[in-house]
């Protein structure tokens, strides 16, 4: 057992209590094709308080992306629910914002044009919204560039402005699909910590779905881990160290030892 | 800069070289005018004719300008109609596809006895060959949309009308720009073939007029000038095309 370091890393088999804001309780879902039934999802339950930015990890292909098309209202679950400050609800739309690994800029609006997508359909007038991005630019990194086409920017570039509009949609909850995994290792570590300063300045829920355990390691409050197809909740750890945080920190290092651990199964090459 | 240079003048070289060659050999085999008259005499009779085929060419662009609004219009309203409803997809699309089997040759004669001998028939003959690659690449355009992008509107609660604007509509521009170039450089086609059928005046008018009185060189001047159109016309929409769709041009400059 790694765990020696108790205190400041215990790990959770439970939810939370009444605190939580999003409470995800035995959450299934199936997909059929013919006479087939492809069990996606077995009995998710998870939760997340307010201001808290929660990890889940798990192999490619596991079905993170449909949890979040649920949650999301994409997709209508097959059974379990999800509660909203404690209130059943079917899904969090309205409440959320989703951000991709694929930054989905439309390529004829310019940074700011982007960035204001999400105010803009929740009927904001157009230019008190741009007003706003543009205050915001150089907290994303992005001054200089607020009339150029997406095609003019870099990845990494791209990603900020994918996530301006994310925050920029107001919401409380934000759901990030791998948003950074299309990006290298360096402008990944960057984002990171982009994504680090944004959470701090506005203090959204965040879920934020990934295959990298170091980055769930770099960022989450709590990290839950999920097997492979069908996807279920193996095992969760709370990871109470100081950011920023080191990935080569012997804390660290014990908490990435647990966690590859409860992965193991799911990592393992499987039988011909 | 440099290439766009080259790019410029490669083709203009060429065309002097062609003109050179041209302007030689009637000299050299003696052709006679009536026949083939060398590039020198086209222009100085275009020059010398400049008020008779600007008069013409004024009624043929009128045509083109006309026949062309009509098919965008038609061809723009068909083309959303097409796309929001799939029972007019399948009864519409498979007509309209069928349609442009029937050489506009073939029905120039009617257009002209319903619509008479006037501009009429010839801007309806321009907006029959306009009309199809318009409808064709829009409804490919507003097809187009990326699904992750649509999903990610329909988890902003975009209404439809917002999914149309902000999404499909920008996202068919460079298709309904294709078709258009299309259109353009088929539209003097349709003028012309009107205006031979039957017509009063305008360039096709002019040029079976001045062949009947072996002025040829009437006749390749209102070529030129028919050419002159067309690339003015397309000039123009590729300068509409920047101003209206100035992220794809970025793309290209990339």
């Amino acid at each position: 057992m790694p765990f020696s370091h108790a205190g400041k890393a215990v790990f959770y088999m439970k939810n939370h209590g009444s605190d939580s804001l999003i409470q995800v309780e035995d959450l299934s879902k199936a997909f059929s094709r013919g006479s087939d039934t492809l069990q996606v999802l077995q009995q998710i339950s998870l939760s997340a308080g307010p201001g808290e930015l929660i990890a889940i990890i798990g192999p490619s292909g596991c079905g993170k992306s449909t949890f979040f098309n649920i949650l999301a209202g994409l997709l209508s679950s097959d059974s379990g629910s999800i509660s909203l400050n404690g209130k059943k609800v079917p899904h969090l739309r309205g409440r959320m914002a989703y951000m991709q690994q694929k930054d989905l800029l439309l390529p004829w609006r310019n940074t700011l044009d982007n960035a204001i997508l999400g105010m803009e359909i929740q009927g904001e007038h157009k230019r008190l919204a741009r007003e706003q991005a543009r205050d915001l630019l150089i907290t994303f990194g992005l001054e200089g560039f607020g009339d150029r086409y997406p095609q003019e920017l870099s990845g990494g570039m791209r990603q900020r402005v994918a996530l301006m509009r994310t925050i920029l949609c107001k919401k409380d909850i934000l759901l990030l699909d791998e948003p950074f995994g299309a990006l290298d290792a360096i402008t990944r570590s960057i984002m990171q910590k982009w994504l680090l300063k944004v959470w701090g300045q506005f203090e959204p829920s965040i879920l934020l779905v990934t295959h990298d355990v170091d980055e769930a390691l770099l960022l989450a409050d709590r990290i839950y881990v999920m097997t492979s197809r069908p996807a279920s909740i193996k095992g969760s750890l709370q990871v109470e160290l100081e950011r920023p945080r080191k990935i080569t920190k012997p804390d660290m290092v014990n908490c990435k030892e647990y966690l590859l651990e409860l992965l193991e199964d799911e990592l393992a090459v499987p039988e011909p | 800069m440099k290439t766009r240079f080259v790019n410029t003048a490669l083709p203009v070289a060429l065309l002097g070289i062609l003109g050179l060659s041209w302007e030689a050999s009637v000299h050299f085999f003696k052709i006679p005018s009536y026949i083939l008259p060398g590039p020198w005499k086209i222009v100085r009779v275009m020059w010398q004719r400049m008020d008779l085929l600007a008069a013409h060419a004024v009624v043929t662009l009128t045509e083109i300008g006309l026949g062309f609004w009509l098919a965008l219009v038609v061809g723009l309203t068909l083309a959303v109609l097409i796309h929001s409803s799939r029972i007019i997809e399948r009864s519409f699309l498979p007509l309209i596809i069928s349609s442009q089997t029937i050489p506009v040759f073939a029905i120039a004669p009617l257009l002209i006895l319903w619509f008479g001998y006037g501009i009429g028939s010839k801007v309806v003959m321009t907006a029959i060959i306009v009309f199809f690659p318009i409808v064709i690449n829009t409804v490919e355009g507003l097809k187009a949309a990326d699904p992750d992008t649509l999903a990610l509107l329909k988890i902003l609660e975009a209404s439809p009308g917002q999914v149309f604007f902000k999404v499909r509509v920008p996202q068919s521009l460079p298709f309904v720009f294709s078709g258009i170039k299309i259109g353009v450089a088929v539209s003097v086609i349709g003028a012309v073939i009107g205006e031979w059928v039957g017509a009063r005046e305008g360039l096709g008018y002019l040029m079976i007029h001045a062949n009947a009185q072996l002025q040829v060189e009437l006749v390749f001047a209102s070529i030129f000038w028919l050419s002159i159109l067309g690339m003015g016309l397309y000039g123009l929409v590729v300068v509409l095309e920047r101003l209206l769709v100035p992220w794809r041009h970025g793309e290209s400059n990339k």
